[in-house]
């Protein structure tokens, strides 16, 4: 028993000891000296204070800056011990409906979303949850229904909203890969800076 | 579907293919014990441990030295998950994991299947992620390869005494496959966004004034590992469709290379092992038209949209959208989820549940038929092998021949101990799935009503059992009933699975390797692949299709006739 054991506790030890520290450990130092802005979560400041990270989506709600998808992200709800209730794009606990394709919740979920992005086709990312709940993209065809509603807000000229949309598409990449796209924060930071 | 979504799907898997050739090579170069360029840190592991890397093990010593390391790795990653609160690392003050959870992921990573009843970022800390949970993707990993490698020597030569040493093999395939790899992949990913770093989460004001946690940890190495060892344990609690985790549609193509070069390179190792490369082909061969065919089938249902929502007024261009990230694109959620659950990998880059019911199913049932196409590393391809014997045998029983697979008799013995590895995968998920749908307790635990609730419950045992580890995650599964049924099978989907496998290369071992002759079944050609391929089918797949038949398949037929839930 002792020769079969000993192996395994003292093998299973030494990689903990060198696959889960020393290595792990000095791959950080690593990253952070060759690729520190990525290593440490892509961070986007404005006036020196950190506004959020170019890569996790944020909750814009008001009618001046452009709306990222609905997000079904929660956090614990202060009430009730246990429960959750609704947090959009709570960075703290990325998550997704999870609700069924044949759901009633979710059937109505979407109507109402539907509904309240006016009419015609609605594109499909503007009334569904991402997965991660913390999508930082919508579609170029949602950012550019969004255009009129931004522009009136901000008692700005419809071309020059309009025109930050395809400034601010990014293509496939590789000229392939993924989906045409607009980063939501880094739209919504050149509409601020328009003034 | 689109031509440049086949275009994106064809562009990963010829990656995939070219970089397999050259790898196998090396893997069966490390098998052999000719890469000796970290000799200076190999001799003293051995010497610590008290390992003579030299002395052959027959399938029970080998066997009996695996489970010993899983039993160590267990154990440890037990403790530092009950202990976390108390150990250092952990920026966020999270307290220690609770006992049903702690076995549940304790079992769940050390064989590598990576089922999480947590969610990394609000439970985790840094030395559990990085000390435990990561070191058990490259262990979990290691041994499968090592047993795979095992199984492949039984094949090689006649009347062989000993399967190799475990210990030289886990040891070698970590340090000479997996931790170059995940160095060179873990940087690529952090170039591509992935954070790595000790420091606490940032915390964000945004433009409208509102405060935003952005969640950061030492997250880009452990997540090269968690694709490259088929674990697909989350970093963060949404997987590779966290931003983090997936941060764009490059990283999300990297890491369906990385969760099947490895798999399929083996195929082709196996093919190198046993003196005979055509062999290793056909598998590969086949293993390839299974994903290319899920692919399509789970492409053609998501973006076909849901029918439901569509009719409600939603553009159709995009597809089901429901738990998708826009970065991806269709083309390659729907590869990664063939991929993902084919290799037995189980991260996603979508949530499943949210899937329609077709594009759903496939997930499913991929995971029923073995997890061979490609399958785990290494369990993939002794799954495979499993296979490739029934499959001589029935071609055995049409011409009343004894069935002989790369020149080794497979007679009664090896018959008997295959049905018993493949008889795990139904006993375990369609018994534990039957009980804990007559248990209300296990029901309160399913999210959705109507046969997708169903869906719910038989997936999570699916994935346990084959060692999967993605879900329909609408699921609670962190309950006591669930934490400790799905843990007991994770154990039985790879243990009790790998047991009988095991005297299976012992008892081939030990036998002549009988010289081909005419009438000698070719197993490298279009006829065994094709045999192979519906032995697959019909002895993975058939026995769970009356519970597909009430889950997935009546939730597509209520769905087409506008019934909801």
């Amino acid at each position: 028993m002792h020769s079969i054991l000993r192996p395994a506790f003292a093998a299973v030890g030494l990689f903990t000891l060198t696959l889960g520290l020393i290595v792990p450990l000095g791959f950080t130092g690593l990253a952070a000296v060759l690729l520190p802005h990525q290593a440490g979560g892509s961070l986007v400041s404005v006036d020196g204070r950190v506004a959020g990270s170019a890569l996790i989506g944020q909750a814009f709600t008001t009618e001046r800056y452009f709306h990222p998808r609905p997000s079904a992200t929660t956090e614990p709800d202060p009430q009730t011990p246990g429960a959750t209730r609704p947090r959009p794009y709570n960075g703290a606990a990325s998550g997704a409906s999870n609700l069924a394709p044949s759901s009633a919740d979710l059937l109505t979920t979407v109507r109402g979303r539907i509904a309240e992005a006016g009419p015609g086709p609605v594109p499909a990312d503007a009334a569904t949850a991402s997965a991660s709940g913390l999508d930082p993209h919508i579609s170029p065809a949602n950012a550019l229904r969004q255009v009129a509603r931004v522009a009136a807000a901000r008692a700005l000229p419809l071309d020059q909203v309009a025109q930050l949309v395809p400034a601010h598409t990014e293509g496939r990449e590789l000229g392939l890969l993924g989906e045409p796209r607009v980063n939501v924060l880094r739209l919504n930071l050149a509409l601020d800076a328009l003034r | 579907m689109t031509w440049n979504g086949w275009a994106q799907i064809a562009l990963v898997l010829a990656a995939i293919l070219a970089t397999a050739i050259p790898l196998a090579r090396y893997i069966a170069a490390v098998a052999a014990g000719r890469v000796r360029f970290l000799a200076a840190l190999e001799r003293p592991i051995y010497a610590a441990c008290g390992i003579d890397p030299a002395r052959g093990m027959g399938w029970r010593g080998y066997t009996l030295a695996m489970l010993a390391a899983n039993a160590a790795g267990f154990v440890l990653l037990y403790a530092l998950l009950r202990l976390q609160g108390v150990l250092p690392l952990n920026p966020q003050g999270f307290d220690g994991i609770a006992p049903w959870l702690a076995f549940n992921t304790a079992v769940s990573f050390v064989t590598n299947t990576d089922w999480q009843a947590y969610s990394g970022e609000s439970a985790m800390s840094n030395l559990s992620q990085m000390a435990g949970l990561s070191v058990q993707n490259f262990l979990s990993a290691a041994t499968g390869i090592a047993l795979a490698l095992a199984v492949s020597r039984a094949f090689a030569a006649g009347k062989l005494q000993d399967l190799g040493n475990f210990w030289a093999d886990f040891v070698r395939v970590t340090l000479y496959l997996l931790l170059p790899l995940s160095l060179v992949l873990g940087l690529a990913f952090v170039a591509m966004g992935m954070p790595q770093t000790l420091a606490a989460n940032a915390e964000a004001t945004t433009l409208e004034g509102a405060t935003q946690v952005i969640p950061l940890g030492p997250a880009a190495f452990q997540i090269a590992i968690k694709h490259l060892g088929t674990n697909g344990g989350g970093f963060f609690g949404a997987n590779s469709a966290h931003p983090f985790e997936g941060p764009s549609a490059l990283a999300t193509a990297a890491q369906i290379w990385a969760q099947q070069i490895i798999p399929f390179a083996l195929a082709l190792a196996f093919g190198r092992i046993v003196g005979d490369p055509r062999q290793g082909r056909a598998l590969l061969g086949v293993m390839l038209v299974y994903v290319v065919a899920a692919t399509a089938l789970v492409y053609a249902a998501e973006a076909g949209g849901n029918p439901l929502h569509l009719a409600a007024g939603l553009d159709p261009t995009l597809g089901n959208m429901e738990g998708k990230e826009v970065r991806f694109g269709m083309a390659l959620t729907a590869l990664f989820t063939a991929t993902t659950t084919g290799a037995s990998c189980g991260a996603v880059n979508a949530m499943f549940d949210s899937f329609t019911p077709l594009g759903g199913l496939v997930p499913l049932f991929l995971i029923q038929l073995g997890e061979v196409l490609p399958g785990g590393v290494g369990s993939g391809l002794y799954g495979m092998l499993v296979f490739a014997l029934l499959a001589v045998f029935i071609a055995g029983l049409m011409v009343g021949r004894t069935p002989e697979y790369l020149g080794k008799k497979v007679q009664a013995r090896e018959i008997k101990l295959a049905m018993l590895a493949v008889l795990v995968l139904p006993a375990a998920i369609l018994g534990f799935g039957a009980v804990s749908l007559a248990l209300p307790a296990a029901v309160a635990s399913i999210q959705d009503a109507g046969p997708h609730g169903l869906s719910e419950m038989l997936y999570a045992y699916s994935s346990a059992a084959g060692n999967n580890g993605s879900a329909f995650g609408g699921l609670t599964a962190d309950t006591p009933w669930l934490n400790t049924t799905l843990g007991i099978a994770m154990l039985l989907g790879r243990f009790a699975y790998v047991v009988p496998v095991m005297a299976i290369a012992g008892s081939i071992a030990a036998k002549p390797k009988l010289a081909a002759s005419a009438g000698t079944f070719p197993t490298h050609g279009p006829l065994f692949a094709g045999l192979l391929a519906g032995v697959i089918l019909i002895l993975g797949g058939l026995q769970f299709m009356p519970a597909l038949a009430l889950g997935p398949l009546a939730e597509h037929f209520a769905l087409a006739a506008g019934k909801i839930f």
